[in-house]
């Protein structure tokens, strides 16, 4: 019986899903201990309950009615955060790391507020214009990979500046007199914020809180489609797996790269579309850095396993533990240490091949060994 | 017009030192998009050195102690990519991409404890280290000499002779080719390839510190390098990862980005009345124009970005 029971967890242990979620959490869990060990350096006597804090987000307000708006607003983050997870979790299937997804999210924004502001056009227009420019900027990037073998992560980065320093000049003329910040949209053009349909009502009616973040759940699981039932994603995946394989068979991989490249920077703008029409945010036109939040849509990616489904969850992790930062008490710890513990967790995925493999190892030798007694 | 010159060969100096990082990890068989952070710590090590050093003493200790600092830092830095890459196969990808998220955050979350330490309401993630800076250049009339630029000629010339005339070198380009044919001679991959993506390191950490002190005497780290570390790379695959050639490249691009910080000094072009942000696009556009071009027939080492695993042929 005893046996038994441990055949079936073996059997359990190399499920692929399991072990992906098994290190998913694995890497949390080392992530989170070595932020706590930073804040103990830091500052040791408030450092237990400033990781609480950090984990606990909304929950910390004491009131129902509170905790569910911060909630909204943390949900608000997130829909953004996963829209880049996505972009860059379907380059990666091709086998391309869109690191520019940071760039293609910075033109989605500028074009959505272009759109919003300086031409008064309403939301869905916005969208669209988002979707193009991002998917624009993913078609330069894939062209140049395509036809002239440029590096994706080199020519991503340089488009990530040079789309951050033309939106700064191109919001330049939509901007508040006496702020670097662009105009609100609710005061300009209330046509262009995305309608939220009630939805607000659930969220102590957080104004905030839109369609948008449902939409774009149903986008991952439709990519999860996508990828997994469509000749379409099979192919992107094939690409990914064996280039020179994939041309061979007849699939043109130079189509498909620049096509990929597309709909991962198209999710990738509407992504900000999906932020910056919410009215949340303005764009601060002296900005000199590029927001962080398609780099952090790459720890997104790679703690949801590679999964369009997995990444939904892991998007709302860490804007849940970015967004729990910012409640720090910023004269004793720096917000940044959230930032910290998302690029360890990051740094982490990376052995998470090493750690299925070794899993994988001692599964196989068991079941060798045991089969070698049953003989 | 000698504002111009300094600039430039500052940056260039950077864009050296950083470049040839990348060159000896990848001819070791790594790819190193970790130089990014790699430049932020070193940076960060440098620019504390400088705020803690006495302004008083000679300028040569200062110099040597603020180059020290950051080839430490750097060196600590890179192991994690090494570790990772080299000793666990992970993807150098995303490892060099979560080392640079790292640094912007570990070094923000380093500055502002500190500068709360000092006073609790000083929130900023700014270094300041105007006293000491003063070591770092030796004015030659108009011209401000850095020593900085000394040490990128230096590492120029010395990077040539290790890579072309020394046994190591030659060894360690044999692993970034053919590590299974450098393992069947003896030669040992996987010291190798620690080896060059310790140089490299060592050099974008020194190079860091030498971005920060470029025309300004405080840091704000949230900042990062601003994306220096990927110019090096474009810079380095415009050189067709040969010294020499970098060298040249480095003083094309290092042009470029001084133009920007002193473009309203020519009259013609502040005539021009062209927005400041073209010319801060300005690197990024020409790199990407040049990478455009030169990266269809790369001579990038074969193995590059490759794991190295005994057992696959």
């Amino acid at each position: 019986m005893a046996r038994n029971n441990k055949i079936e967890k073996e059997s359990f242990l190399s499920k692929p899903a399991i072990q992906s979620i098994m290190a998913s959490l694995l890497c949390i869990v080392i992530g989170l201990l070595i932020g706590y060990i930073a804040l103990l350096i830091i500052n040791p006597v408030g450092a237990t309950e400033a990781i609480i804090t950090i984990i606990k987000n909304y929950f910390t307000y004491p009131s129902k009615a509170a905790a569910l708006k911060y909630l909204g607003n943390t949900l608000v983050k997130a829909s953004p955060l996963l829209m880049c997870a996505l972009s860059i979790q379907f380059c990666y299937q091709a086998g391309l790391f869109n690191i520019g997804a940071a760039g293609q999210y910075v033109a989605g924004a500028g074009a959505s507020l272009f759109c919003a502001l300086s031409l008064g056009l309403p939301w869905y227009v916005c969208l669209v214009a988002a979707l193009l420019a991002g998917g624009i900027f993913g078609v330069i990037v894939g062209l140049l990979k395509a036809y002239l073998n440029v590096n994706e992560v080199i020519s991503g980065i340089m488009l990530n500046w040079i789309g951050l320093y033309t939106v700064n000049m191109l919001l330049g003329g939509v901007k508040e007199v006496s702020s670097p910040y662009t105009l609100s949209i609710a005061n300009t053009n209330p046509g262009a914020l995305i309608p939220s349909l009630g939805l607000e009502k659930l969220f102590s009616n957080n104004k905030y809180v839109t369609i948008a973040i449902p939409l774009s759940v149903i986008i991952a699981i439709i990519l999860k489609i996508v990828l997994s039932k469509t000749v379409f994603g099979y192919e992107i995946k094939a690409t990914g797996i064996a280039k020179d394989a994939a041309k061979y068979s007849g699939m043109k991989e130079k189509k498909n790269v620049i096509v990929t490249l597309f709909i991962g920077g198209a999710l990738a703008g509407l992504g900000a579309a999906f932020l910056f029409l919410t009215g949340y945010e303005q764009w601060s036109v002296t900005q000199s850095s590029v927001p962080g939040m398609g780099f952090n849509g790459i720890a997104a990616t790679f703690l949801g396993g590679l999964d369009p489904i997995g990444t939904i969850f892991a998007s709302y992790f860490i804007q849940h533990i970015t967004s729990g930062g910012s409640y720090l008490d910023k004269n004793v710890y720096p917000s940044q240490i959230s930032d910290f513990i998302s690029s360890i967790i990051i740094y982490l995925c990376g052995f998470v091949l090493f750690f299925k493999f070794f899993l994988n190892g001692r599964i196989r030798a068991n079941k060798e060994r045991k089969e070698g007694g049953n003989k | 017009m000698v504002l111009l010159l300094q600039y430039t060969l500052l940056f260039a100096s950077v864009l050296i030192l950083v470049a040839l990082g990348g060159c000896f990890s990848e001819h070791s068989g790594v790819i190193n998009l970790g130089l990014e952070g790699i430049m932020v710590m070193g940076a960060l090590g440098g620019a504390l050195t400088l705020k803690v050093i006495s302004p008083e003493l000679p300028a040569i200790v200062i110099v040597l102690a603020v180059l020290l600092a950051s080839t430490v830092c750097g060196v600590v830095y890179s192991m994690l990519l090494a570790f990772a890459c080299i000793n666990f196969k992970a993807d150098q990808t995303l490892v060099g991409t979560a080392l640079n998220m790292l640094a912007a955050a570990a070094a923000t979350v380093i500055v502002k404890t500190i500068n709360i330490a000092e006073n609790p309401d000083n929130v900023s993630s700014t270094v300041q280290y105007v006293a000491s800076k003063k070591a770092l250049v030796v004015s030659i009339g108009s011209f401000q000499f850095n020593w900085f630029m000394l040490v990128a000629l230096l590492a120029l010339i010395a990077a040539y002779v290790i890579l072309y005339k020394t046994r190591f070198g030659l060894r360690l380009m044999a692993c970034g080719e053919h590590p299974q044919a450098a393992d069947s001679v003896g030669i040992n991959v996987y010291t190798m390839r620690w080896a060059g993506v310790l140089i490299s390191g060592m050099l974008a950490g020194i190079g860091g510190i030498v971005y920060i002190t470029a025309g300004v005497s405080e840091w704000k780290f949230e900042n990062g390098v601003a994306g220096f570390g990927f110019l090096a790379l474009a810079v380095m695959i415009f050189g067709q990862w040969k010294p020499v050639n970098i060298g040249l490249a480095a003083l094309l691009f290092g042009f470029f980005r001084a133009l920007s910080n002193v473009y309203s000094g020519f009259d013609f072009l502040a005539a021009l009345n062209i927005p400041s942000s073209v010319y801060n696009m300005m690197p990024y556009i020409i790199s990407l124009a040049v990478l455009a071009f030169t990266s269809a027939n790369s001579r990038a080492p074969k193995a590059e970005g490759i794991p190295y695993d005994k057992g696959s042929r």
